[in-house]
This record gives structure tokens, C-alpha cells and sequence, in this order.
């Protein structure tokens, strides 16, 4: 089935079966392997892309449910000017060690700030739970967030 | 894992997927959000034949408010839900619930009427149903009809909708009496050990993950309508229910943790 995404602002159209998963389309349709996938259970949060302006795993998600849909990967995510300023403060506050679930975690955090207003510490550790790092026990993620969001 | 091939077909309305459902049969499911139904296609624990992809349903999206109802579209987001200030106003229980589902990456995704045909007694979204007397709407080749969330729960992940029955709505009263949700879990968002919901003031009390379907705690309900206080009509909490064994608790531990859990939630909704 033909499907037609717009993605960081580029129309991409590709022949896809129904069940490729919108992870496989942006990895290997695409060529974007900054989306990283980690797990098969929709837990670890790795391939979570914006779907509309929200953030959403695409591994959990058809390539055919995103036809018509706007998707934001962290390849789109920075500017003309740069990084976008919650890559900043991620690099800024020491926010990975491996940086597999960077990407995905970057894109939840952007869609996390979006979606709630005062955010404090805690509800940023609850609104991050669908991401899983098994490197910086957390820390420098929620300073970073905080930082990105002030 | 990549799910088995699967044919693919888009109903944009509640009769074009009663007619796709009558035509696939038993083999076809419904997608909505898929936040339950494609992990399940990923690890081949479901292998359709046919999906009828309602997503773009647009007439099935919604929070309307009448009087003293509440209807709900089926495809309305359980972050629809958590952020409607309607909702909030009208049922702070329901609106609450939804925003204990999973994490927020699957509440963009997941819908209401998708979490209750899914029918997992470990769901959060049917026991805030079930404790709030709601109504499921559903339409078939026959017209459509009225379900009491009572009636609607048959099995583990089993329903009482028909092969070629869509889920379109869900009606719940207004509430706005004492309400609490206790979620008992070990892992970030993670599926409940145990959850009781309790809409007002324990006039209406549910449990989850407590038996093959999400239940209706009438034991409590009986003895709060009784003049029980918390501790007593907590005692009643394990009453008609077949906890289950898993990795995460046996029966025993179960059973230990409805009566903490229905303490807790009858003293938070002031009952």
C-alpha cells in the first residue's frame, strides 16, 4: 500500500506492506536510523518520534496509521540556528553516557514540556516512564529537562 | 518482532466498519490506536487476517456533555481525556484514570473504546467504567444497542460485543462525589498488580486485575450502602473474585493488597 508522510517537513511517499511497523519505514525506507529501536513490548521508549506534534513510539504504530500524518524524528528536531535547545540541555547537563535512548528520550522530552505546563522534577520522572536508560540512573535526563524547559 | 502479514482496509465511519467486519469476519479485528493490539501482532500472540483500521473515524472522537451524561466517543485518546476540563469538571474519576494509562507516548495513541473491547482485566479504563455504572454503545448489522459495562465484560479479554459489532460510544453519569483510583504497581508504567476505583463516595466500587475480568467489588458496595465504615467494607473486598498467579504477585498477595488498596480508596472518596 502506497503511503504518504510528511517527515521533518519533507513529503516522503513509499510502497509499504500493512504490517511495517512505522520504526521499519523511517529506518529502512527512509535511511533515518536516528530512531533507535530497543525492545519488542513497546517499553523502552527508544523509537519514540513525534506523530502530529506528539510524541509516540513507532514501533507501536503502522507506517500505514502515519500516512497523511506529520512526523518529527531527532534528525528534524534542530534548526537552522542549531541544535534545538532541548538537545542543548542535554548536551549541556551531561544528560547520556551510551546514547541509545537519547533520541527517543530527546523526542519525549520535547513532546513532555509541550504537553505540560509546571512541570516539576517528579512529574517529569513520571512523564519520562515510558523511556528506559540503563546508563545515567536518571539524574542529568530530569536536570536536563528542567533546564530545556525554563 | 515484525507481525505476520495482514491484510489492510480503512473504514472512516462506524457503518463502513460494521460492513468490513460483516465481509472479513471472524479473522478481522479492529485498529484503532493498536497500543494494545499491535504489541500483541509484534509478538505473535495475535495473527489477524484482516485489519479494519478505524483511526480516521473522526465521528467516533469526542466528549459531550448533557445533563447529567457523559458521552464519549469510542476513539477518543486517553490524553483526550486526561486534559479535557470538561471531563475534569464533569467526572474527575474518569479524566484521572486516563492519565494513569501506560505513559503519555500511549496515551496520544490509545483510545477509550479500544481499552474497553480489549477487555483486560488489568486495564485501568474499564474499572473507572465499571465503577461509574457507564453504557456502552455499540452498532452492528442489526442497528445499534446499549450495553450496561455490568453486562459488557464476558471473559479474559472476551466482550460481549457480536463478531460484526463496533464499539462507537461510552456514556457515563456525571460524578463529581468523593472518587479515588489506587494503582498498585512495581514498575514505571506498568499494567496494575492490583487497582480499585471508587466513584462517589463508594457507591460504586471496581477492581482490577482480580479475577478474568476487570469486576464489580458488590460485596463493598453492599456494605458501604450498609453504614460500614473503610476497614470493614475493605474486609469484603476479596468477595467474588479469582485473583490471578503471575510473575508479579499469587492469589494470596492479591488478595492482601484489594483490601490495603479498597482502605485506602474508600478513605480518599470519604466514604
Amino acid at each position: 500500500m502506497e503511503v504518504s508522510v510528511t517527515v521533518n517537513g519533507e513529503v516522503r511517499t513509499a510502497d509499504v506492506e500493512p504490517r511495517t511497523l512505522l520504526a521499519h519505514f523511517l529506518r529502512d525506507d527512509l535511511g533515518l536510523t536516528g530512531t533507535n529501536i530497543g525492545c519488542d513490548t513497546s517499553s523502552c521508549g527508544a523509537c519514540t518520534v513525534l506523530v502530529n506534534g506528539r510524541s509516540a513510539k513507532s514501533c507501536t504504530m503502522l507506517a500505514v496509521q502515519a500516512d497523511g500524518a506529520e512526523v518529527t524524528t531527532i534528525e528534524g528536531l534542530a534548526g537552522e540556528n542549531g541544535l534545538h535547545p532541548m538537545q542543548e540541555a542535554f548536551h549541556e547537563c551531561h544528560a547520556l553516557q551510551c546514547g541509545y535512548c537519547t533520541p527517543g528520550m530527546v523526542m519525549a522530552a520535547v513532546s513532555l514540556v509541550d504537553e505540560y505546563s509546571d512541570l516539576d522534577a517528579d512529574g517529569v520522572r513520571e512523564g519520562l516512564e515510558g523511556n528506559l536508560c540503563r546508563c545515567t540512573g536518571y539524574q542529568n535526563i530530569v536536570k536536563a529537562v528542567m533546564a530545556a524547559s525554563e | 518482532m515484525i507481525p505476520a502479514a495482514v491484510g489492510y482496509v480503512r473504514a472512516d465511519s462506524a457503518q463502513a466498519a460494521v460492513a468490513a467486519l460483516g465481509e472479513h469476519g471472524d479473522e478481522a479485528k479492529l485498529l484503532a490506536g493498536g497500543q494494545s493490539l499491535i504489541p500483541l501482532m509484534r509478538l505473535r500472540l495475535a495473527r489477524p487476517s484482516m485489519l479494519v483500521d478505524v483511526g480516521r473515524a473522526d465521528d467516533l472522537r469526542g466528549i459531550s456533555i448533557d445533563g447529567d451524561a457523559v458521552s464519549i466517543g469510542a476513539l477518543t485518546s486517553h490524553s483526550d481525556l486526561e486534559h479535557s476540563a470538561d471531563l475534569v469538571a464533569a467526572c474527575p474519576l474518569l479524566a484521572h484514570v486516563a492519565s494513569q494509562v501506560g505513559d503519555p507516548a500511549v496515551r496520544h495513541r490509545g483510545t477509550l473504546g479500544g481499552s474497553l473491547a480489549h477487555a483486560d482485566p488489568a486495564s485501568d479504563l474499564p474499572a473507572a467504567v465499571l465503577a461509574l455504572g457507564g453504557t456502552l454503545v455499540a452498532t452492528g448489522s442489526g442497528g445499534s444497542r446499549e450495553i450496561a459495562a455490568t453486562d459488557f465484560f464476558t471473559g479474559f479479554l472476551e466482550s460481549a460485543l457480536a463478531v460484526d459489532e463496533v464499539l462507537t460510544g461510552v456514556r457515563v453519569p456525571v460524578s463529581t462525589g468523593g472518587w479515588s483510583y489506587q494503582k498498585f504497581n512495581r514498575r514505571a508504567q506498568d499494567w496494575a498488580i492490583v487497582g480499585v476505583a471508587v466513584a462517589e463516595g463508594g457507591a460504586g466500587v471496581s477492581l482490577v486485575n482480580m479475577g478474568s475480568t476487570p469486576l464489580r467489588a458488590s460485596a463493598v458496595e453492599a456494605a458501604v450502602a450498609g453504614g460500614a465504615g473503610a476497614a470493614d467494607a475493605a474486609a469484603v473486598a476479596v468477595d467474588g473474585t479469582e485473583p490471578p498467579s503471575d510473575n508479579n504477585a499469587d492469589p494470596a498477595y492479591r488478595e492482601h493488597l484489594v483490601r490495603v488498596l479498597t482502605e485506602r480508596a474508600l478513605v480518599a472518596a470519604g466514604a
